[in-house]
C-alpha cells in the first residue's frame, strides 16, 4: 500500500504539499468556511476524484470535496493502520500434524482500502492465531503456497498444490488443508482428485463465503471443520468440507469430485451433486453418509500430475450454432466437454459438424446442464444421432469434473479410443456411481 | 447540591425508525408482514475482529469473552438473505438517505460531500453480521429550545438491529425482522445542564423528525440514549430510554448514582487504598466452608457442581452498602452479572444474611484475611463464571479508588439504569467495503431545500386557521400524530371539531378504559367517518364502533357498525315514528313539547342517525301543522 492510496490529480499534489499521508491528522479548511479534522483515510476506487476521506474521532468516515481553494493541513503524524497478530495458544502435544497451506481466497483475507474489497492478506498463520481453538484439535504447521484469488487460477496453480501437497504427505503429515478461494475450489479439487489418487491422509479444502475480517465469518468454523477431518477422519480422500446449512453447526463434507458451488454467496453454497455428501462434522463428531470411501492409510497412492490446457466446456443455448466447436479446433483445442440440454442434446444442425471434428481426432464428451441426473444419448433421436457423430455420453459426470478429467486425460490418452475409455474408466469416483434422489443420505 | 455545582452534562443521542418501503440495505419491506410466513431457526455464533487501526475494541472484547450460542427466528416475509448475513448489502437506500438529509436541512446541519457506511463491531449477536451498518449524513447542526441553541453534533443512518427474544447464560435468541429497518440518530452535543432542559430538547428533536413526514409512529418507533456525566466522573451512555417521561427520572438517578461514586472515590483516597492492592487480592475457593450453608441458594449451586469463590475488598468496609439504591455493592453485582453471567452476589455489608451465618462468615473472613477495615464478596455459580465475575468485580472495585469509568448502560423502566458493558471506544468503527460511497449532490441539497416541509409550529397555526381548532386541539393532533388521518377524515366532509376530538380524546379514553387503541388502524378510522359521511351511522357512535374494533381488529369498520346495531335505519322509518310522535301530542301543545320528543327521538336513534338530522327532521314536522 502506497502512503496516498486512492489519491490522483489535484487532490493528491495537495496531501503531498501539506506533507500529509494516510494514517496522519489532517485538517481541511473551504473557503465558505466549514472546517473539518480527521485521519486521512485509504479511500475506494468508486469514491469520487475530489472526495478526501476523513476518519472523525467518534470513528465515523465521511467524504469532503476539496477543491483548490480549500487548505490542507496536516497536524499530527498518524499511526500507519497495521494488524497486529494475537500471540498464538500453547501447543497442546500428542496431537496428529496437519498441514495448512493457504493459497488464498476469503478465508485467509481482510478489507483491502485500495479497491475497496476483500483481498487475500492474513497469511494462514494469521489465521491459525486468530482461531486459537485449531491448537486443541492438532499440531498446526502453516505456510502459505500463494494468495490468489480463485478465479485467476490455472492448471498451473492446479498442479503446484499437487506437487505441494505430495511432498507434504511424503513428509509423514496426518493431513493436509488447503485454504482456498470458493469461487473456482470444486476445479481445484477435482483437479487434485485425479492427481492425487487414493492419497493416505485426508487432503481437505477449506473456504469461506463471509470474510475473515468480520465477526460473523463462517471462517472459523469451516477451518475447525477442515482441521477436524483432516486430522481425524477415517478416509484418504481430496474433499471439500463447507458449512452443510447456513448455522454455524455442521461441516458437510463433499467429495472432491462431486461437488459444485450452488450458490453466490451463501455459507451454504457447496453441495454434493449426483451424489450425497462423503459425512457430515457435527457437536464434534463425524457422521460417515457413505461408508464406500478410500480408508486412510489404505494402499493405491498414485502421483499423476499434468493437466492440458486444450479442452474447453461449451454450455448449449436455443439457436447457438456449431461454428464454436469449429473454432476451438481450429485453435489448436483438441477436445470439448458440452453442456447440453436434458439427457444430453444440442441441436441437429451441430451433428455434421461434430462428425467431422471426431473423424479429425477432436473430443466431443456430453454432460447435461440439468445439473442433476445422468445424461442418456439413447432415449431420443437426437441423442442416438449424436452418439453415432462420435459423441462421448459421460453418464453422471459434473459438466466441470468433466472438464478437468478431460484436460488431465489429454496428457496420458493418445488416440480418441483411449480417450474415451480415459474418461468414462472411474478414477476417482467421478463417473458411474448410483445416483439416488437427490437430498438422500441425512442432508 | 444543584445540577450545576454537580457539573451535569446531558447529551442526547435520539434514534428513530424511518418509514420507508425498504430496509436500508435490501429489498424487504419495513412495515411487520401481513401474514406469518415460514419460519426458520438459524444458530450462529461470533467471534471479535480487529480494526483497521489493528485494535480490539473494549466492548465486543467483553461479548467475546462470553461466546454465546445466538439463535436466529427468520420469517421468509420479513427479512431476506441480507439479514441473514447471507448475501451481501445492497447500496444504501435513496428513500432513506434523503429523509436523513431533510432533517439535516431542517437542523440546519451540514451534510457530508459523500456518506461513507461503516461497520460498527456489535457481537452481543443484534446484528447477524457482527457490525451495525451506519453512516455519517451531516454534522453541525442546531436547534432552539426554549429560546436557547442547541448545537446538533452529528445526523447518521443506520440499520435497526434485530429484536431479542430471550437472552439466556448460554444462548440469546433474536427476531430478524426488525434487523434493517433504517434509524435516524440525532445527537446534540453534551450542553443539556438540566434533566428538565434533556426532556425539552429530546421533544424538540422529535417534532423535527415527525415534520419530515419520513419516521414511523407508535411503540418501538423510537428509542432514546442519554450521554451523561458530572463533573470528575466518566462518561455514561444509558441506552434505551423509551419514553420521554422517563428521561427526567433517569437523568437525576444518575446524577445521584455518579455523586454517589464520586464520594466513595474521596472516602477510599482518605482510607488510603490504592488500586493496587485491590488488584493484588487473590480470588478464593471457599467451597467446603459453604458446603452446609444456610443459604438454599448457594446449597443448590454447590450441588450442581458449582463453587463458591471469594474475593477480598481491603479498606472497602461498610462502603458497600450506599444510600437507598444507590449502592457500590449494586455496581459490583451488576459487574458480575454482565461479565460473568452470574445471578448475583453476597457482599460483606448484607451478611450475616440471606440464610448465610455468622459461622460462615467467620471462616471466610478467616480464609479471606479480612480484617475489621476490610470487605469480602462472594461468588456461588460455576467454576469458570464465578472466577469471570469475581475477576470482573475486582476490576471494577480497583478503579472505585480513583474514577468511575465510562460505562455503558440499559435504561430500566423505574427510571434506573444497569450496568450493560463498557463504553465502545472509535475502535469498532471500520469501512463497509460492500457499499460504495453515496454521493451527496449539490442539486439534490438544493431541490430538498425548496421542498422542505413545514415545522410542526408551523402546522399547528395551519390546523387553528384553516379548521378552527384550538391550539390545544391542534398539537393535540399534532403530538398524537394524527395530522394526516385528521385531514383525510375532513376531506370526507365530517365537521374539523367532532373528528379532531374523537381522534384525540376519543383514542385517549378507550386507552384509558384499557382498549388496545394499536388495534385501530388509520383505515378503520378513514371508512368509519366515512360512513358516517355517507349517513350509514351517526357520529355519536363513533368511541363504540372503535372499540369493537379495537376489541376484534378483523372487522371492518361497516361490520363493526352492524355488530353493534348502530346501522342507520331508511329514512322513511324515521320520518314515520316522528309522524307518530307528533301525531300523540295535541296540536296546541306541540311548541312547547318539542324539547321532550328530541329527547324521545335521541333514545331511539343516538348513535345511529345524527342528532342534527333528527332535530331538523322534527323541526320541519312541527312548523307544518
Amino acid at each position: 500500500m502506497d502512503r496516498w492510496e486512492g489519491y490522483s490529480g489535484f487532490l493528491l499534489e495537495m496531501i503531498r504539499a501539506a506533507g500529509a499521508e494516510i494514517g496522519d491528522e489532517v485538517v481541511v479548511e473551504r473557503p465558505d468556511g466549514s472546517r473539518f479534522r480527521g485521519l486521512l483515510m485509504f479511500k475506494g476506487e468508486l469514491s469520487a476524484e475530489n472526495v478526501l476521506v476523513l476518519k472523525l474521532s467518534n470513528g465515523y468516515n465521511i467524504g469532503v470535496a476539496v477543491d483548490p481553494s480549500c487548505r490542507i493541513e496536516r497536524v499530527a503524524a498518524g499511526r500507519r493502520p497495521a494488524f497486529t497478530r494475537p500471540p498464538p495458544p500453547p501447543q497442546k502435544s500428542g496431537l496428529p500434524r496437519v498441514k495448512v497451506i493457504g493459497t488464498g481466497g476469503t478465508i485467509a483475507s481482510r478489507v483491502d482500502y485500495r479497491t475497496g474489497a476483500v483481498r487475500p492478506a492474513i497469511s494462514s498463520e494469521d489465521l491459525v492465531s486468530l482461531v486459537p481453538e485449531l491448537s486443541e484439535l492438532a499440531l498446526i504447521d502453516a505456510e502459505v503456497l500463494f494468495s490468489l484469488y480463485s478465479e485467476d487460477f490455472t492448471a498451473r496453480e492446479w498442479e503446484a498444490i499437487a506437487e505441494r501437497v505430495k511432498r507434504v504427505i511424503d513428509e509423514g503429515f496426518d493431513g493436509v488443508v488447503l485454504t482456498h478461494g470458493t469461487d473456482t475450489m470444486h476445479y481445484t479439487a477435482a483437479a487434485l482428485s485425479f492427481t492425487l489418487q487414493n492419497p493416505p491422509v485426508p487432503i481437505v479444502l477449506v473456504g469461506s463465503q463471509r470474510s475473515s475480517d468480520r465477526p460473523s465469518s463462517d471462517a472459523a468454523f469451516n477451518l475447525m471443520g477442515a482441521v477436524w477431518v483432516a486430522a481425524r477422519a477415517p478416509f484418504g480422500e481430496v474433499v471439500v468440507a463447507m458449512h452443510a446449512w447456513h448455522s454455524d453447526e455442521a461441516v458437510a463434507v463433499h467429495r472432491g469430485t462431486r461437488v459444485v458451488k450452488m450458490h453466490t454467496s451463501s455459507r451454504d453454497a457447496f453441495k454434493s451433486v449426483n451424489a450425497t455428501p462423503l459425512a457430515i462434522l457435527s457437536g464434534g463428531s463425524l457422521r460417515i453418509l457413505d461408508s464406500d470411501y478410500h480408508a486412510r492409510g489404505g494402499d493405491g497412492f498414485t502421483y499423476a500430475p499434468g493437466f492440458s490446457d486444450r479442452a474447453a466446456l461449451v454450455k448449449f443455448y436455443p439457436g447457438m450454432g456449431p461454428e464454436f466447436l469449429e473454432y476451438l479446433a481450429e485453435h489448436g483445442f483438441r477436445g470439448v466437454v458440452l453442456e447440453g440440454t436434458g439427457l444430453g442434446h444440442v441441436a441437429r444442425r451441430w451433428i455434421p459438424v461434430i462428425r467431422r471434428l471426431t473423424g479429425d481426432g477432436f473430443f466431443v464428451g456430453m454432460t447435461s446442464q440439468c445439473r442433476f441426473g445422468r445424461v442418456n444419448m439413447r432415449v431420443y433421436n437426437t441423442g442416438r444421432d449424436l452418439l453415432n457423430a462420435g459423441v462421448v455420453e459421460l453418464d453422471d459426470m459434473l459438466a466441470e469434473v468433466a472438464l478437468v478429467k478431460l484436460m488431465w486425460a489429454l496428457k496420458r490418452a493418445g488416440s480418441l479410443e483411449e480417450l474415451a475409455r480415459l474418461m468414462l474408466t472411474p478414477v476417482a469416483r467421478e463417473v458411474g456411481a448410483r445416483v439416488l434422489p437427490q437430498g438422500v443420505g441425512g442432508v | 447540591m444543584s445540577y450545576e455545582e454537580l457539573g451535569l452534562r446531558v447529551g442526547l443521542e435520539i434514534h428513530r425508525q424511518l418509514d420507508t418501503r425498504h430496509k436500508l440495505f435490501c429489498k424487504c419491506s419495513t412495515s411487520p408482514p401481513a401474514h406469518e410466513g415460514s419460519k426458520l431457526r438459524v444458530v450462529r455464533f461470533l467471534r471479535e475482529t480487529q480494526s483497521e487501526l489493528g485494535e480490539v475494541d473494549q466492548a465486543a472484547r467483553f461479548e467475546a469473552r462470553r461466546m454465546r450460542r445466538i439463535v436466529y427466528e427468520y420469517d421468509f416475509n420479513s427479512a431476506c438473505l441480507v439479514e441473514l448475513d447471507e448475501e451481501p448489502p445492497h447500496p444504501i437506500n435513496p428513500e432513506a438517505v434523503r429523509i436523513a438529509l431533510t432533517t439535516a436541512l431542517m437542523m440546519r446541519a451540514k451534510p457530508v460531500d459523500e456518506i461513507h457506511v461503516m461497520r460498527k463491531i456489535v457481537i452481543d449477536g443484534s446484528n447477524t453480521s457482527g457490525f451495525q451498518r451506519t453512516c455519517m449524513v451531516a454534522l453541525g447542526g442546531e436547534i432552539v429550545v426554549d429560546g436557547q441553541p442547541i448545537p446538533i453534533q452529528t445526523i447518521t443512518l443506520e440499520e435497526d438491529a434485530a429484536r431479542i427474544v430471550r437472552a439466556e447464560a448460554d444462548e440469546v435468541v433474536y427476531d430478524l425482522s426488525r434487523l434493517g429497518i433504517p434509524l435516524i440518530e440525532v445527537s446534540t452535543g453534551p450542553v443539556l445542564y438540566t434533566p428538565a432542559l434533556a426532556a425539552r430538547a429530546a421533544e424538540a428533536i422529535g417534532r423535527i423528525l415527525r415534520a419530515t413526514r419520513g419516521v414511523k409512529r407508535g411503540l418501538g418507533t423510537v428509542r432514546q440514549d442519554l450521554n451523561i456525566s458530572i463533573r470528575g466522573s466518566g462518561l455514561m451512555e444509558v441506552k434505551g430510554v423509551q419514553e420521554l417521561e422517563l428521561i427526567p427520572r433517569v437523568i437525576e438517578y444518575e446524577a445521584r448514582r455518579l455523586k454517589h461514586l464520586l464520594n466513595l472515590v474521596e472516602k477510599l483516597r482518605e482510607r488510603g487504598v490504592a488500586p493496587g492492592a485491590v488488584e493484588a487480592q487473590p480470588i478464593v475457593d471457599l467451597t467446603e466452608v459453604f458446603r452446609e450453608s444456610g443459604s438454599r441458594v448457594i446449597r443448590r449451586k454447590i450441588s450442581e457442581g458449582g463453587v463458591v469463590l471469594g474475593l477480598r475488598l481491603p479498606g472497602f468496609a461498610g462502603l458497600l452498602r450506599g444510600e437507598g439504591d444507590v449502592r457500590l455493592g449494586r455496581e459490583l453485582a451488576e459487574y458480575a452479572k454482565a461479565w460473568g453471567g452470574v445471578e448475583g452476589i453476597f457482599h460483606s455489608d448484607e451478611l450475616p444474611g440471606y440464610g448465610i451465618g455468622e459461622d460462615e462468615v467467620r471462616e471466610a473472613r478467616r480464609l479471606l484475611g479480612v480484617g475489621d477495615s476490610d470487605a469480602f464478596v462472594l461468588v456461588a455459580g460455576r467454576e469458570a463464571r464465578a472466577r469471570e465475575a469475581l475477576e470482573a468485580v475486582r476490576m471494577r472495585a480497583a478503579q472505585a479508588c480513583t474514577n468511575i469509568p465510562d460505562e455503558t448502560r440499559a435504561a430500566l423502566p423505574d427510571g434506573t439504569t444497569v450496568y450493560m458493558r463498557p463504553r465502545p471506544g472509535s475502535a469498532r468503527m471500520y469501512p463497509e467495503t460492500d457499499i460504495p460511497p453515496f454521493r451527496v449532490s449539490r442539486e439534490v441539497l438544493e431541490e430538498i431545500e425548496r421542498s422542505l416541509p413545514p415545522p410542526l409550529e408551523r402546522v399547528a397555526e395551519d390546523l387553528v386557521q384553516r379548521y378552527r381548532l384550538s391550539s390545544q386541539l391542534a398539537w393535540e393532533l399534532i403530538d398524537s400524530e394524527m395530522v394526516e388521518e385528521f385531514e383525510r377524515v375532513v376531506g370526507l366532509g365530517v365537521a374539523p371539531s367532532v373528528v379532531a376530538s374523537v381522534l384525540t380524546e376519543g383514542l385517549k379514553q378507550l386507552r384509558r378504559e384499557g382498549y388496545r387503541v394499536e388495534n385501530i388502524s388509520p383505515s378503520h378510522i378513514y371508512d368509519y367517518f366515512r360512513l358516517v359521511s355517507l349517513g350509514v351511522t351517526a357520529k355519536e357512535s363513533a368511541l363504540q364502533v372503535l372499540a369493537e374494533i379495537a376489541r376484534d381488529p378483523s372487522l371492518t369498520a361497516e361490520q363493526a357498525v352492524d355488530r353493534l346495531g348502530l346501522r342507520a335505519p331508511p329514512i322513511e322509518e324515521v320520518k314515520t315514528f316522528i309522524e307518530e310522535l307528533v301525531s300523540s301530542v295535541p296540536a296546541g301543545e306541540r311548541g312547547s313539547a318539542a324539547g321532550r320528543l328530541m329527547g324521545e327521538l335521541m333514545r331511539r336513534y343516538r348513535g345511529r342517525v345524527d342528532g342534527g338530522l333528527l332535530n331538523k327532521l322534527l323541526m320541519e314536522r312541527l312548523r307544518a301543522r
